[in-house]
């Protein structure tokens, strides 16, 4: 383990520096879901009178979706970088070097997480400046935080199996609209109690992403709904375990020594 | 060589790239269907809102917003196309070859429409296929696919002009977040008159509402500013053709 710590620090430096010195990286994720949300909020502002509808503003409703959006863009973002390092034959390179499986993939992870932390410290400063109330008040601020980090981890370690599986940037890129389909198909734009067709309700309930996107909700609008937040953290969890696991597989793989 | 040669020869070229290769069709294809199955399905309750009067339904409000968005999208992944055609190196094989470069623009054009009509077939398809109700006649609907249809060209002329200047993918997202703010600053969810705040304001001023509303006349049988949209449309799409064809003189001058 302490031969493993160097190693993760130094692989995490460089996925950070990386990762900060690409203003395509950063933009895009902070800037398009909050146009988005600002677009939606306007334009669905009329559905606050509907009976039943939370909260009485649309933008308090429609903040938590950045969050969960910037995360597909972490998923993205970290996938190319690693198929990049693959196709330039960085990870060959590495794997010639003593370096640990462990120590590349967390430390590879380390920059998706910072920039998850930054958008969350945005969203957050957005809604605030736009007149949003927290009713969770500081400490759901605070926990939001860590749920960032935990999101952008979990699906930064989907990109990163996604990467180390094909070794292509297209096809990473290609697979994006798959991942919007689980966010459109949620409880983003209405709350599951007020979708009116039943199979996109039903589809909205099994998918996990209107959980992560509720719980986010629930911090902004209702203040501490403990079923909202466990349901929130536990999808984030169990999606984490899943990819770190078979990114960790796939990397296995990638980095045999032959 | 004539110049239908060179347009027919590069249009087949395009849609071949667009249509067999999934990373490039699967996008073109997907999106639209994504956007009406989660704006028809997900926002359906939205048509009860007090004052939300629209008599074909909710399915047919966002379908015909679905449809204008396909279309100047199936333009704008086509200029990703002649963007990838430079930065490759193809583009300027092709600008030595043929003998009427106008021909190079027209037959990316004539790809983006066909590409689209692809996909608006299928659309046109699923929406029926989900009950989606058409007040209008033969006409409207007719009127409804041209009105489309000049957005298509709007969106590729745009984008590919975009596309004759940079030469590189890179400028990918100038050609699409544009496009993609003026058609989500239009009245997406609701009427015009159902908007509040700031998006009214931007709303009222932007072309693309015009259009939206036109269409969705169609669909409800009594087009509001039928001549209005589609001088906005054509000259719109005259003033991006001007556009296109001075990027290609730029990218002529540069030696592609």
């Amino acid at each position: 383990m302490s031969s493993a710590l160097p190693q993760m620090g130094a692989i995490a430096r460089r996925s950070v520096v990386r990762t900060s010195r690409q203003p395509a990286s950063i933009i895009p994720p902070l800037v398009f879901p909050v146009v988005l949300m600002a677009v939606n909020a306007g334009g669905l502002r009329a559905s606050t009178e509907l009976p039943g509808f939370p909260t009485e503003s649309f933008l308090a409703f429609a903040l938590a979706v950045p969050f969960i959006q910037g995360a597909l863009f972490s998923t993205m973002n970290a996938g190319t970088d690693l198929a990049r390092d693959i196709q330039t034959g960085f990870v060959n390179r590495l794997s010639l070097t003593a370096l640990r499986d462990s120590a590349l993939l967390v430390g590879q992870l380390a920059g998706v997480v910072l920039l998850g932390l930054v958008q969350v410290a945005f969203y957050l400063a957005v809604g605030i400046t736009a007149g949003v109330r927290f009713e969770s008040g500081p400490a759901g601020m605070a926990l939001l935080f860590l749920y960032g980090a935990l999101v952008a981890l979990s699906f930064g370690a989907l990109g990163a199996w996604l990467a180390y599986r094909t070794g292509s940037g297209e096809t990473i890129q290609a697979l994006f609209p798959v991942l919007f389909v689980f966010l459109f198909i949620s409880s983003m734009n209405a709350p599951r109690n007020l979708i009116g067709v039943d199979w996109f309700r039903i589809a909205a309930t099994l998918n996990p992403v209107s959980y992560m996107i509720e719980c986010v909700r629930s911090l902004i609008i209702t203040g501490w709904d403990w079923q909202a937040l466990a349901l929130g953290f536990g999808f984030v969890v169990v999606l984490g375990c899943i990819s770190l696991t078979l990114a960790s597989r796939a990397l296995r793989t990638r980095m045999t020594r032959t | 060589m004539g110049t239908w040669n060179v347009v027919s020869g590069v249009a087949w070229r395009t849609l071949k790239n667009a249509l067999t290769n999934p990373q490039i069709a699967l996008p073109t294809i997907a999106f639209p269907l994504f956007f009406f199955t989660a704006f028809a399905g997900g926002l359906s309750q939205v048509s009860k809102v007090p004052g939300f009067d629209f008599p074909p339904g909710y399915t047919a409000f966002q379908f015909v917003f679905v449809l204008l968005q396909s279309a100047a999208f199936g333009g704008v992944f086509t200029g990703f196309g002649v963007a990838r055609d430079f930065e490759g190196g193809f583009a300027k094989r092709l600008l030595l070859a043929a003998p009427h470069r106008s021909g190079i623009v027209l037959g990316y054009a004539l790809a983006a429409l066909v590409r689209w009509l692809v996909v608006a077939v299928l659309l046109t398809v699923i929406a029926f296929a989900v009950g989606m109700n058409v007040l209008g006649g033969a006409v409207d609907l007719v009127g409804l696919y041209v009105l489309a249809a000049l957005v298509n060209f709007c969106g590729f002329f745009w984008a590919g002009g975009i596309a004759m200047r940079f030469r590189t993918l890179q400028a990918a997202p100038l050609m699409q977040m544009p496009v993609f703010l003026i058609l989500f600053l239009a009245p997406v969810y609701v009427p015009l008159d159902l908007l509040q705040g700031w998006i009214e304001g931007v709303a009222s001023v932007n072309p693309v509402t015009y259009m939206l509303e036109t269409g969705r006349g169609f669909v409800a049988g009594n087009p509001p500013h039928v001549l209005g949209a589609f001088a906005l449309a054509i000259g719109l799409g005259a003033a991006f053709w001007t556009w296109a064809f001075l990027g290609l003189r730029k990218a002529e001058a540069a030696g592609a």
